[in-house]
């Protein structure tokens, strides 16, 4: 049965039903914003001009989405049990992907390796300059104000409000990504993951723990 | 390409107010860090944001800040840093 207003009901219930009913406005019922306004009109010539196809457009998206945490997860896990690949993903990460598969575009690539006595946290106070290739598209709140604002300038009360407490003695590194280069963190591998295989250990790799936010599932909390 | 810094040199970053795209933050304009790493040569951004090439290609840095010399009131131990990218005709000798 696809309607489900096919039933018998009484339609005098009240606010709460009254409430179930408000129509959630669709994308085009709000104001087109300057910038959409402009992407339709850019794309509408593109694709009027014949520059490429809706096609071309519609497979592109379907790759920048197909970019997910996972690639991310792959590159860490490797590293904690390899550390001959831990040594090449921290001194060239673009050809430590391509050895994985995975593509990781022209853009430069740094890793940065978490330790007992560092911890390193990225941000992009000027826009929201991220690793996509390697963890997709960027959380909202990597975007917000807030975020870029204040990781840069009280980075240990950002931490806190994630739920990351850090023990005494852990340096805390900021990476603002200002210009050209893109920065993935490894996060140190938990303790009494010894016997987990190299997919086991991908799942306990997070988006936010790349980030630098947060520590990977299984970390003890200091 | 010639860098004029090298890692570990101090620098500090220029205090201009230039208009146009600027990829150099406030919070670091007027401040002394540390080279961290040479990261190679990349077209001006202040350039590619107007259409334009963005040769000659500039030398970008990565400069490593305390975060107390950064932020006066900063709450954290003296060993937390900040790392910036600047490119070089943002930077001089300190």
């Amino acid at each position: 049965m696809f309607d489900e207003h096919d039933h018998e009901h009484d339609h005098g219930q009240g606010l709460a039903h009254t409430l179930a009913h408000t129509k959630q406005p669709d994308v085009e019922d709000l104001p087109a914003t300057e910038a959409q306004l402009l992407e339709t009109s850019v794309r509408e010539l593109l694709l009027e001009k014949g520059v490429f196809q809706g096609s071309d457009l519609r497979q592109t998206l379907e790759t920048i989405d197909s970019w997910t945490p996972a690639l991310g997860a792959r590159l860490v896990a490797r590293a904690w049990i390899d550390p001959a690949f831990k040594a090449r993903l921290l001194s060239d990460a673009q050809a430590a992907a391509r050895e994985l598969g995975i593509d990781p575009g022209s853009t430069h690539l740094v890793v940065l390796e978490n330790t007992p006595e560092r911890h390193n946290l990225v941000v992009c106070t000027l826009c929201s300059c991220y690793p996509r290739r390697i963890l997709g598209l960027p959380p909202d709140w990597y975007k917000s104000r807030a975020y870029r604002s204040r990781a840069v300038r009280e980075p240990r009360a950002v931490l806190a409000e994630f739920g990351t407490v850090l023990p005494d003695g852990v340096a805390v590194h900021v990476h603002d990504s200002t210009a050209d280069l893109r920065y993935l963190v490894l996060p140190v591998r938990p303790v009494g993951t010894d016997a987990m295989s190299e997919s086991e250990l991908a799942a306990l790799v997070t988006r936010d723990s790349m980030i630098g936010v947060a520590l990977p599932r299984g970390s003890s909390s200091p | 390409m010639i860098s004029r810094f090298a890692p570990g040199d101090r620098v500090a970053v220029r205090r201009s107010e230039s208009p146009g795209h600027i990829r150099t933050p406030y919070y670091v304009r007027g401040r002394v860090g540390v080279v961290e790493r040479i990261c190679g040569p990349f077209p001006n951004p202040e350039e590619l944001a107007f259409g334009r090439n963005g040769q000659p290609a500039r030398p970008l840095y990565r400069i490593r800040f305390r975060q107390t010399a950064v932020w006066p009131n900063y709450v954290g131990p003296p060993d937390d840093s900040i790392e910036v990218e600047i490119y070089e005709h943002w930077l001089e000798p300190a």
